[in-house]
């Protein structure tokens, strides 16, 4: 029964339109941004009527920036193949790793579990600078700078503490007995996983991959040192657009929204999943 | 021959918690055994030991002479169902059933046939295609069961199948369940906590009370020679008449106040500090004034068949006393009646242990 008044619906619609302006104004000021020229940005009073260009767009898909200093070459469609390339892999290898461990830690009693589940966690506690001086020098001797494969593997401190966590809650949450049963019917440890574990899991594995993929997407500071120009990913990119001659206002509103959109597409995919994933767990069913 | 299921001293303990102590059981192909006892006494721990999901701490458990400490629960050929049935949520009733079948990699032929079956036997072949959470509670337990029968395994363990179904369909499956259990030919362990469904199942019971089994033997020789107060108080509805006393010298037992005299043979136990049982059933209303127990009728219920009457001696102990419906001989409440005892319904226990010190015998 709904006992809400016209007041009541009034003010809680104010409320929830605040809430939207407060998120959604930057993102929708990015897109006006993104199709105009960096003088029209600057114009004071801003004004939201412009003659929209595609010309930012352009320059970031050629890949040659024209500026009043003379013309410079930027990597930004390479980048954000670089940041595809790296969050896809990054989760892929966390996803592998993650769900057997949060099976075993979910499952079974062994010595130090608790303590390793928390040391894992424990990542996403430290900064990252802490790790970062150390694992440079380290990189340096391994000669994993600059490669894709040291990058993945760093993005491991993003990827696997969350992929635990939240797939050991819902391995935690399947009733043993289902396993179990599987088991008497004739099955295998392994097919008992794989056919019934894993599936049953399967919302709170959308919903940590999805988030280990966002978090691996907007990571800045790991592959800003450890990797050069051809390496990194649209966040670090980006940089490239404060040049000599100012910064590139509008280059950098579509580089924005380029690099958003396969995160926002992909949530607005899988919300459901994600809605789904992160409470239900929470709640037996 | 050699039993189909064998336990031997077998003892399992969780950290400090001893759960089963010393548990040996045999059972022969084809018998149903079923395992009694309140909750909390291990009896899902006991069935899990046999599936093999869970290890016994000490002991050893065989299934046709073959030892199974190493076996793992696919290899043992057992069909178990489970309390809250454990019914896969993403596979419908139709994979559910086939789940068994499809491990034993037979064709798609073979495990339509073998789901159509039991589907069949248990009357839910209209629900094949429904996922888990559709059925009903009664589909459910029925979908279960079905599974652990799908692949007629040679040991069917059901962990108190009946025990989240309504009243109505329990008293039908209670019915059913014998026959289908027949049919299927496994040997059979039965865990329950309801004594009329023991009653109803058993070749033989095996109680169970604080991890140890305190009595195996058929149905009829639990209900007339418990061996012990406790499963004298867990079989019976309404439960026996229990009152604490002495054993006179001739026998005759000191009730409320009064000397009772039952069954010659308890002159053996003469001086002996006991607890005196006596069934409700076995409490008879007489019309000779010159004997028996004078008593006050407090209530009477009308249960079906039976009707129980509360009942209160001059010296204001009560007691329970169930007659046939149809008998001429029920009194009305508030009424004084006289009571004697049906030596046959009576029995003497240890005070200090609980344990058997004879029934009587005389009709």
């Amino acid at each position: 029964m709904d006992h809400t008044s016209t007041f009541e619906r009034i003010v809680r619609g104010i409320l929830i339109g605040l809430v939207l302006v407060f998120f959604l104004f930057p993102i929708f000021w990015i897109v006006l941004m993104s199709f105009q020229t960096n003088e029209t940005i600057l114009r004071i009073p801003p004004s939201i009527v412009f003659e929209p260009t595609l010309s930012n767009y352009s320059a970031l898909i050629t890949g040659r920036l024209e500026t009043t200093a003379g013309n410079l070459d930027i990597a930004f469609m390479k980048n954000l193949g670089n940041s595809v390339f790296l969050s896809v892999a990054s989760v892929l290898v966390s996803l592998a790793l993650g769900i057997p461990a949060a099976y075993a830690f979910a499952r079974f009693r062994f010595r130090l579990g608790e303590d390793i589940a928390f040391t894992l966690l424990s990542f996403r506690f430290a900064p990252p600078l802490l790790v970062l001086l150390p694992l440079s020098l380290y990189f340096k001797q391994l000669g994993l700078t600059n490669t894709y494969i040291g990058l993945i593997w760093v993005y491991q401190l993003i990827c696997l503490p969350l992929i635990l966590w939240i797939v050991r809650g819902y391995f935690e949450d399947i009733s043993p007995d289902i396993e179990h049963a599987y088991r008497i019917a004739g099955n295998s440890w392994w097919q008992t996983f794989r056919k019934i574990a894993v599936p049953l899991a399967m919302p709170g594995i959308a919903a940590a991959g999805l988030l280990a993929f966002i978090f691996a997407w907007n990571n800045f500071i790991f592959a800003l040192i450890l990797a050069s120009a051809d390496k990194q990913p649209v966040t670090v990119g980006a940089l490239a657009f404060v040049t000599a001659s100012g910064i590139q206002y509008g280059q950098i509103a579509a580089a924005i929204v380029l690099s958003i959109a396969p995160t926002l597409a992909l949530a607005l995919y899988a919300q459901r999943y994600l809605v789904e994933g992160l409470s239900l767990g929470a709640v037996k069913g | 021959m050699p039993h189909h299921l064998e336990l031997a001293a077998v003892s399992k303990s969780f950290k400090a918690n001893k759960v089963l102590e010393d548990i040996s059981l045999t059972a022969d192909a084809g018998e149903i055994v079923v395992i009694f006892g309140p909750s909390g006494t291990g009896k899902t721990v006991l069935l899990r030991l046999i599936a093999g999901v869970e290890e016994p701490t000490t002991g050893k458990i065989s299934i046709d002479d073959q030892d199974m400490a190493d076996v793992a629960p696919e290899h043992r050929d057992v069909g178990m169902a489970f309390q809250n049935f454990a019914l896969f949520p993403h596979l419908n009733a139709f994979e559910n059933i086939a789940s068994p079948l499809r491990a034993r990699a037979q064709g798609d032929a073979q495990v339509k046939d073998g789901v159509a079956r039991v589907a069949r036997l248990l009357k839910i072949d209209h629900v094949l295609g429904h996922a888990p959470r559709q059925l009903s509670n009664g589909q459910k337990q029925r979908t279960a069961l079905a599974r652990a029968l799908a692949s007629s395994p040679k040991l069917l363990l059901l962990d108190d199948p009946l025990r989240n179904v309504d009243a109505k369909l329990r008293f039908e499956m209670r019915l059913e369940l014998p026959r289908l259990l027949r049919q299927a030919k496994s040997t059979v362990l039965y865990v329950t906590q309801d004594y009329k469904e023991a009653m109803a199942l058993a070749d033989r019971i095996a109680v169970l009370a604080q991890g140890r089994f305190v009595q195996v033997a058929s149905p009829e020789e639990i209900y007339r020679k418990p061996a012990t107060v406790g499963v004298a108080r867990l079989f019976g509805d309404p439960t026996i008449n229990l009152a604490e006393t002495t054993v006179g010298p001739d026998g005759a037992i000191d009730f409320a106040g009064e000397k009772v005299a039952i069954d010659k043979s308890y002159a053996a136990l003469a001086g002996r500090p006991v607890t005196f049982g006596v069934r409700p059933e076995a409490v008879e209303m007489t019309k000779d004034k010159g004997t028996g127990l004078k008593a006050q009728v407090m209530a009477v219920t009308p249960l079906n068949e039976r009707t129980v009457l509360l009942l209160q001696t001059s010296s204001g102990a009560e007691l329970l006393a169930s007659l046939p419906s149809s008998s001429a001989q029920i009194p009305r409440a508030e009424s004084e009646v006289r009571i004697t005892f049906n030596a046959r319904g009576t029995h003497l226990f240890d005070r200090d242990t609980g344990a058997t010190l004879g029934q009587g015998s005389r009709p």
